[in-house]
C-alpha cells in the first residue's frame, strides 16, 4: 500500500513519518506538497506534526486553507484513512474533520516526553491491530495539546465511541498526574463519526524502533496496512 | 563631520581612525565609517583574541574545514561530513531572554545549513546566577522557552547540554548554543563570492532597523526619532528560517550556487565583505533593491541592520531563474541586489549612486590585531589556598556524608535538568538514541551503521581558580562524555566567554585558557574547527568567571552499541576506571556543603585521560560494558548515585579506599567520596565480562578495579571499610529529580 504524507510549510515530522512508513514498515510512501491538488494515488494519508505556517494565528488555522486540503477533505469523505499527528491533529480540528479544539498545555509549557495511552476502540483503521485496553508508550511533543470541547460534544464523542486513545499510567489507569496536558476526558486521540479520520497527539512515527525508546507506535501504522489488506474499511459498513 | 564624538559612538579609537584614512586615502563618509566600525569591532575582527586563537590546533586528517568558514566540518566516513559550531548569545539573552536565546539558536542553525548541511542536533550550555533569585528564575524560564520556541518549531532536536548556576553570572548569563548538521563531504558549500558578473541575491526576511549598532544611531545624520523606532533586540521568526532552510538546501542540490552566507552579526556588511574577501573578488550591491520592512531607511541603516533570517547568495550567471523558482515554491522572494566584480571592492550604491566604496581587504585582513597586555590577577594567590584541616571545625556537616550527598544531588547544578529538557523537542527527526540526561547526546545517522555523540562542557569555577587547567579539564570532560557513550572523540569547537579584554587580568585569563585548550585538544586529537569568542561579559565592572565552553563531537561506529549513564541490571560488577586522589579544590562539595570557592582544580594527566577514553571506546565496541558515567561535579558518590537513577530502583553496594589529604579522617572520607579527580569513569559490566574489562584496562594502562555490585534498593558506599553513605535510591532520586523543578513548582502553587 502507499502512504501519502502531506507537507505543509513548517511541517517537521514529515521525514519521520516517511522513514517509519517506508523504511520501518516497508510500505510505499510519498510526500505530497501542500500546493498540489492530487493525492498521488495514496491509499492512506498522514498529516504530520510540526509547526505549519509557524503556528501563527492559531495552530493549524492557516494550513487548513492549503490547496491540498480540498483533496484531503474529499478523500476523507469517501472513507479513505487519514491520520493527523500532533500538528496534523490540530489541522484536522481546524478543518472541522474532527470536533473540538486544542488549548495550551495546562503547564503553559511545551512538553516532550514519553507518555502512556490506552487503546479505547479498535474499530478504526489506525487501531485495528491493537487490543482494547492495550497500553502503548509513545512520546508527545507539543505546547498545545490540551483537548477541549463543550460537555455536550464530549458526551456525543463518548456515545459514538470516538475517543480512541486516552492518557493513562503504565498500568492503563487514568490519573490526573498522567494526563500530561490537561486534556478533557484524558483524550489523546479521536476519530470522526465515520471512524476513518483519526487525530492523535502522541507521535506513533517516533515510536517505531526500540532504539528510540519504544516500538509501540508501529501498532498504529500497521493497523492501516491491515485494514486496507482486509479489503473493507472498518467503520464504513 | 567625523569628530571624536562620532568615533567614540562607533567604538573606534583615534589611531584606528587614522588607519582607516590611510587605507582609504581620504576621509570616509558616515556610511563607510559605520561599515568599518562593525567590521573592526571585537565581535567581527577578533582583534584581541586572534593572536591567541592562532595557537590552537585546527588540522588533522579528519578535518574537512577548519576555522574561517561559517562552521567547521569533519569526515565521519561513508562520504559524509559532520558540520558543527558553537556560538554565544549572552548579551541579548540578558536584555530579552526569550528572543535573545531564540535568535541565538536561529543564528547558529543558519551557520550550519549555510555550509550545505542539514542541521540534525542542537545542544546548549547555559549559565545563570543563583536560582534563589527570582530574577534568575525569570531569565532561565525565558531562555529555555526561547531555545525551545525556536528549535522545536524548526524541527531540530535539542539532544543535550549543560547548565550551571553561579553568582558570577547573575548580571551576565551565558547562552551558548551548539548545532551539528550532516552533509555529503563533497557537497560542502562555502561563503565565497567569485566570478565577475555572477548575481548576488538576497533572500529571507525584510531588513528593518533592528539590531543596528546601538551606539551609532544618535549621530548627526539621524534625528532623535530614529532611535525610538529601533527595537532593542531582534525578534526571531523560526517559520521564516524553516522555509529558508528547506529552500536553501534545495537550491544547493542544483549546481547553480557559487557561495552562500547568512547575515548574522553586522548583517549585509559582513556577508558581502567576507564573501568577497574569501573569493578574492569584489561585491557591488544597490541597497535600494534590498527588501525593507520600514520606509526611509538610509544606506547606513540597511548595511548595519541585524534583522534575522536573511541570506546572501551568489548565483551563477544564467541560472538565476532556476534559483528564483525554488524560492518561489517556498513562498520566499529572492531579490537580485548586485553583482560580483573583479576589483576587490565593497561597493554600495543607492539607486545607482555610489554611497560607500571600501577595499574588502581593509575590512578583513587589514583589521587591527592587538597583543593586549596581560597580568596574572591578584585574587589568585588568595583563592588557591585551601586549608582542609580547618574544614571540619568550621563545618559540622562534614561528618554527615549521606546528608552531604543528598544536598549535592538536590542542588540545581547537579540535580536533574528534566524540567528544562522536556521543554525541548529532543526526539524529532527520530535519530536520538541517547536522550538528554543520559550522558552525551547521541544521534544515529540514518542509512549508515553509525552515530554521532556530542557534549558541551565547561567549568567556570575551575577556570576562575586556574584558567589554564580549567580549560584543559573542560576539553577532557567533553571528550570523556563522548567516549563514555562509546564514541571516539574526533573534533571540537569552543565558545570563549570572558570579561573585558582591555583589562590585563582578563586578557591573562583568556590567554591561559586558550593555551590549556590547545594543549588538551592536541593530546586528545580533537582539533578545534571553529567557534566563537564573547568578550566584555561584565556588569558594573565585575567580570564573569572566565568560561571557555567546549563542544566535542565523537563518532560511534555502531549505533546499536551506544552506552548510557544508567545501571541496566542487578548483580553487575561496578568497575572504577582511573584513580581518585581526593582533590576537593574548586569542587561542588566545597561550594555547596562548605560555602567555599577555593583551592586548585584537579590535576589532569592528558596521557592518562587519552588512555582512558581509548579504553572506553574499545569496551563499548566490544559490548563489554552496560553503562558508563564519568566522575565530575560532586565526585564519585554523585556519579554512583546518578547511575542508579532512571533505573526503576537498581541500587549499588560499593566499597572504596579512603584518601589522605588531611589529618581529619572525616575530611579524608569526604574527599574520597566527593573529590573531583579527573579521568575517572564508573562502568558496569555483566558478572562474566568484568574480568575481561579489567584485563583490557590493564593492557591499556588504565587503573581499574571492581568496587562493588549493582542491586538492592539502596545506595551504600563504604570508605576505607566503614559505611559512609546509606540511602534508598528512591529517596536520593527524589532529591535529584526536584532540584530545579521545585523552584518553579513553588511559583505555581
Amino acid at each position: 500500500m502507499k502512504f501519502g504524507i502531506v507537507v505543509f510549510p513548517g511541517s517537521n515530522c514529515d521525514h519521520d513519518a516517511y522513514h517509519a512508513t517506508k523504511h520501518v514498515l516497508g510500505q510505499d510512501a510519498e510526500f505530497i506538497w501542500h500546493k498540489d491538488t492530487d493525492l498521488k494515488s495514496a491509499d492512506a494519508l498522514i498529516l504530520p506534526g510540526g509547526f505549519s505556517y509557524g503556528d501563527y494565528l492559531r495552530t493549524g488555522a492557516i494550513a487548513r486553507f492549503s490547496p491540498i486540503m480540498r483533496a484531503v477533505q474529499s478523500f476523507a469523505a469517501s472513507g479513505g484513512p487519514v491520520l493527523g499527528v500532533c500538528n496534523g491533529f490540530q489541522i484536522l480540528l481546524e478543518a472541522g474533520l474532527i470536533p473540538g479544539a486544542m488549548l495550551r498545555n495546562r503547564s503553559v509549557k511545551f512538553l516532550c516526553q514519553q507518555v502512556h495511552v490506552r487503546v479505547e476502540q479498535i474499530d478504526t483503521p489506525f487501531t485495528c491491530a491493537g487490543r482494547k485496553g492495550q497500553v502503548l508508550q509513545m512520546p508527545i511533543a507539543h505546547g498545545e495539546g490540551n483537548y477541549f470541547a463543550e460537555p455536550d460534544v464530549i458526551a456525543r464523542l463518548e456515545a459514538n465511541r470516538q475517543v480512541i486513545f486516552r492518557y493513562t499510567n503504565a498500568e492503563g489507569v487514568i490519573t490526573n498526574e498522567d494526563n500530561p496536558n490537561g486534556s478533557a476526558a484524558a483524550i489523546a486521540g479521536l476519530c470522526n463519526e465515520t471512524r476513518n479520520v483519526v487525530g492523535l497527539m502522541p507521535h506513533p512515527e517516533r515510536a517505531c524502533e526500540a532504539s528510540l525508546g519504544s516500538a509501540d507506535g508501529l501498532i498504529v501504522l500497521e493497523s492501516v496496512v491491515q485494514s486496507l489488506r482486509s479489503g473493507a474499511l472498518i467503520g464504513q459498513a | 563631520m567625523i569628530d571624536p564624538k562620532v568615533l567614540e559612538r562607533h567604538g573606534l579609537k583615534p589611531d584606528e581612525y587614522d588607519r582607516i584614512v590611510a587605507f582609504m586615502g581620504r576621509e570616509p563618509n558616515l556610511t563607510e565609517l559605520g561599515i568599518f566600525s562593525v567590521m573592526w569591532s571585537e565581535h567581527c575582527s577578533y582583534k584581541s583574541s586572534r593572536v591567541h586563537l592562532k595557537t590552537l590546533p585546527t588540522g588533522g586528517p579528519q578535518v574537512l574545514q577548519g576555522p574561517g568558514e561559517n562552521a567547521g566540518a569533519v569526515d565521519i566516513g561513508d562520504g559524509l561530513a559532520a558540520v558543527f559550531k558553537i556560538e554565544s548569545h549572552n548579551h541579548p539573552s540578558f536584555i530579552e531572554p526569550y528572543q535573545g536565546a531564540a535568535t541565538g539558536v536561529g543564528g547558529i542553525i543558519r551557520d550550519i545549513f549555510t555550509m550545505g548541511a542539514r542541521p540534525i542536533a542542537l545542544l546548549n550550555s547555559l549559565r545563570f546566577g543563583s536560582l534563589d533569585q527570582p530574577g534568575t528564575r525569570r531569565l532561565l524560564e525565558g531562555v529555555v522557552a526561547g531555545i525551545g520556541g525556536y528549535g522545536n518549531s524548526i524541527g531540530i532536536p535539542t539532544v543535550g547540554g549543560e547548565i550551571a548556576f553561579e553568582p558570577s553570572y547573575a548580571g551576565n548569563p551565558l547562552v551558548n548554543v551548539f548545532c551539528l548538521g550532516i552533509s555529503r563531504a563533497s557537497d560542502i558549500i562555502k561563503g565565497v563570492a567569485s566570478g565577475a558578473g555572477n548575481a548576488v541575491y538576497y533572500v529571507g526576511a525584510k531588513t528593518g532597523r533592528d539590531g543596528i549598532h546601538g551606539a551609532t544611531m544618535a549621530s548627526a545624520e539621524f534625528d532623535e526619532k530614529s532611535a525610538e523606532k529601533r527595537p532593542a533586540v531582534q525578534v526571531g521568526d523560526p517559520f521564516m528560517e524553516k522555509l529558508l532552510l528547506e529552500a536553501c538546501l534545495e537550491v544547493m542540490k542544483t549546481d547553480a550556487l557559487i557561495g552562500i552566507q547568512d547575515m548574522g552579526a553586522a548583517g549585509l556588511t559582513c556577508s558581502t565583505t567576507e564573501m568577497g574577501s574569501r573569493g578574492g573578488a569584489g561585491v557591488e550591491i544597490d541597497v535600494s533593491k534590498v527588501p525593507q520592512r520600514e520606509t526611509g531607511m538610509t544606506p547606513y541603516e540597511i548595511m548595519l541592520s541585524e534583522s534575522q533570517e536573511r541570506m546572501l547568495l551568489v548565483v551563477k550567471r544564467g541560472r538565476e531563474a532556476e534559483v528564483e523558482r525554488i524560492f518561489d515554491k517556498w513562498d520566499l522572494h529572492a531579490s537580485h541586489i548586485g553583482e560580483v566584480t573583479t576589483d576587490g571592492m565593497l561597493r554600495v550604491k543607492e539607486r545607482g549612486t555610489v554611497v560607500a566604496e571600501i577595499p574588502n581587504r581593509a575590512l578583513t585582513d587589514e583589521a587591527p590585531v592587538y597583543r593586549r597586555p596581560m597580568t596574572e590577577p591578584e585574587y589568585l594567590a588568595d583563592v588557591r589556598k585551601l586549608d582542609l584541616d580547618g574544614l571540619g571545625a568550621r563545618n559540622a556537616r562534614v561528618s554527615d556524608q549521606t546528608g552531604a550527598l543528598l544536598t549535592l544531588l538536590g542542588s540545581p547544578a547537579i540535580g536533574s535538568k528534566r524540567w528544562v529538557y522536556r521543554q525541548y523537542d529532543h526526539m524529532v527527526r527520530t535519530n536520538t538514541i541517547n536522550m538528554p540526561g543520559m550522558g552525551a547526546g547521541v544521534v544515529r545517522i540514518k542509512d549508515t551503521d553509525r552515530a554521532l555523540a556530542m557534549s558541551v562542557d565547561g567549568n567556570g569555577r575551575y577556570c576562575y581558580l586556574d584558567p589554564r587547567r580549567g580549560a584543559m579539564l573542560a576539553v577532557a570532560e567533553a571528550a570523556r562524555n563522548v567516549a563514555c557513550a562509546g564514541a571516539r572523540p574526533i573534533a571540537a569547537t569552543n565558545c570563549l566567554n570572558f570579561g573585558n579584554p582591555e583589562r590585563p587580568s582578563i586578557m591573562w585569563q583568556f590567554a591561559q585558557a586558550v593555551e590549556g585548550i590547545g594543549e588538551a585538544c592536541r593530546a586528545l586529537d580533537t582539533p578545534i574547527t571553529g567557534g566563537n569568542v564573547s568578550l566584555y561579559n561584565e556588569t558594573d565592572g565585575k567580570a564573569i568567571y572566565p568560561t571557555p565552553v567546549i563542544g566535542v563531537v565523537g563518532l560511534l561506529e555502531h549505533a546499536d552499541r551506544v552506552v548510557s549513564r544508567t545501571f541496566k541490571a542487578a548483580g553487575d560488577a561496578i568497575v572504577l576506571l582511573g584513580d581518585g586522589r581526593g582533590e576537593l579544590g574548586g569542587s561542588e562539595y566545597l561550594k555547596v556543603a562548605c560555602g567555599l570557592v577555593q583551592g586548585e582544580p584537579p590535576l589532569l594527566d592528558l596521557r592518562a585521560e587519552r588512555a582512558l577514553q581509548d579504553l572506553l571506546v574499545q569496551l563499548a565496541g566490544a559490548r563489554l560494558v552496560r553503562s558508563a558515567h564519568d566522575c565530575s561535579d560532586g565526585g564519585l558518590a554523585v556519579t554512583l548515585a546518578e547511575c542508579t537513577f532512571d533505573t526503576a530502583g537498581i541500587g549499588a553496594d560499593v566499597s572504596i579506599d579512603s584518601v589522605s589529604v588531611a589529618s581529619d579522617a572525616e575530611i579524608n572520607r569526604a574527599a574520597a567520596l566527593f573529590g573531583e579527580s579527573a579521568s575517572r569513569v564508573v562502568v558496569s559490566a555483566a558478572p562474566d565480562a568484568a574480568a575481561e574489562v579489567l584485563k583490557r584496562a590493564k593492557t591499556a594502562g588504565v587503573p581499574a578495579r571492581v568496587i562493588g555490585r549493582t542491586g538492592g534498593q539502596e545506595l551504600r558506599i563504604a570508605v576505607g571499610g566503614q559505611l559512609a553513605i546509606s540511602v534508598g535510591v528512591s529517596e536520593a532520586e527524589r532529591a535529584w529529580s526536584g532540584a530545579v523543578e521545585h523552584y518553579f513548582a513553588k511559583q505555581v502553587a
